[in-house]
């Protein structure tokens, strides 16, 4: 972003960039940066809340008034949380299926709720909601050790599948949360930490590490910070 | 460590690009005649768009009336539920449409744009590329001001 500022004044356009990562952003030292120190992926800070993102649009609008380059810190931080969000789970219903390919089924009412409702889904980078089962199927028979080159996934694509089913659960969970609005991170603890999907996950990756696969294959499929 | 203090620490410690004698354009008329756009680093499309690729270095325009939104971002390092709550926490449309409703800004921009966040390292694609090719499109539209927003 810092970077894409300075190519766009060099063509005459004047920018401001709602900056996420402080060090970077002074770093690259675009012309005018509001550093907001918000969950990294909710650059506005709180969705839902028109106000405070008029707000934060304000003061970035302001640096427009600076002579020179400027760098000003947003005088709000917002943690992200890093405890499961409220969410009840549907209970196992075949218990003859893998307990993640269970659960994913019973979360596609809910799945298609949030589609109705906003008209979108993040779903289908490599494979729809159709193959999310199946996916996780071969994610657990990894996990129990199959060589992931023999057992394919839907698609070829490890941290694309992986993407997708984490976000189909999300899509899902917030149409079952009991609790407050999640904050950010909220629901990938829950779903690393209390599915069966994120545990079957995280244990097929440990699998792929183990069977020394490549590591871009493995790291990805689950964020930096939970190793 | 919590997730966005790691991926902190690794920003802070990540090499990134040097430009000398970085350009400064001032804003040469009043903010309430100021035409405004977006640009995301959220690798937002649209829902029958095209979808963006691991490392892809183009850009979409984003009609000002969509809403159809995808996050189309590779990195599972950033929360994406904001997003899928309320789209605007990453791309501000229906903020800034109320701003030039206000008579704060001068108009919204016909189109907005959306670049991927994951670049690699020396992003000379994006400086001799497609960010002069995204400034074109701004310049033809009128942009004056670019208000850019990361994940």
């Amino acid at each position: 972003m810092s970077t894409l500022a300075h190519v766009f004044e060099a063509a005459g356009i004047s920018t401001i960039v709602l900056a996420s990562m402080k060090e970077v952003a002074q770093r690259i030292a675009p012309p005018r940066t509001l550093y907001c120190e918000f969950p990294l992926g909710r650059p506005l800070g709180k969705p839902g809340d028109a106000d405070f993102q008029t707000d934060v649009l304000r003061r970035g609008l302001e640096l427009l008034d600076a002579k020179e380059p400027v760098f000003v810190t947003h005088p709000d931080v917002i943690d992200s949380e890093e405890t499961p969000m409220e969410c009840s789970i549907p209970p196992r219903f075949d218990p003859n299926l893998p307990a993640s390919v269970d659960e994913a089924n019973g979360l596609r009412a809910a799945y298609d709720r949030a589609v109705a409702k906003r008209g979108t889904t993040s779903v289908g980078r490599c494979i729809d909601a159709d193959a999310v089962p199946t996916a996780l199927g071969v994610l657990q028979q990894w996990a129990d050790g199959a060589p992931w080159k023999e057992t394919p996934l839907p698609d070829r694509n490890v941290l694309g599948v992986c993407h997708d089913i984490r976000t189909y659960y999300e899509e899902a969970g917030l149409e079952l949360v009991t609790g407050p609005q999640p904050g950010g991170r909220a629901a990938e603890a829950w779903y690393f930490e209390t599915t069966e999907a994120g545990k079957t996950v995280m244990a097929a990756r440990e699998s792929l590490k183990a069977q020394e696969a490549p590591f871009p294959i493995w790291f990805y499929m689950a964020p930096a910070h939970r190793n | 460590m919590s997730g966005d203090a790691t991926m902190r620490e690794f920003g802070a410690t990540t090499p990134v690009p040097e430009f000398d004698d970085p350009a400064f354009t001032p804003l040469g008329k009043p903010l309430t005649d100021a035409r405004v756009a977006i640009v995301t680093s959220a690798a937002l499309h649209r829902q029958d768009g095209e979808r963006f690729t691991p490392g892809d270095t183009s850009y979409r325009a984003i009609e000002r009336q969509a809403r159809d939104l995808v996050l189309g971002h590779w990195s599972p390092n950033f929360d994406r539920t904001g997003f899928q709550l309320d789209f605007n926490v990453v791309y501000p449309i229906d903020r800034l449409e109320e701003l030039a409703e206000a008579g704060v800004i001068g108009s919204v921009a016909s189109h907005h744009y959306s670049f991927a966040g994951n670049q690699p390292d020396t992003v000379s694609e994006l400086r001799l590329d497609t960010g002069p090719a995204c400034a074109a499109d701004m310049l033809a539209d009128g942009v004056d001001v670019a208000i850019l927003t990361p994940v």
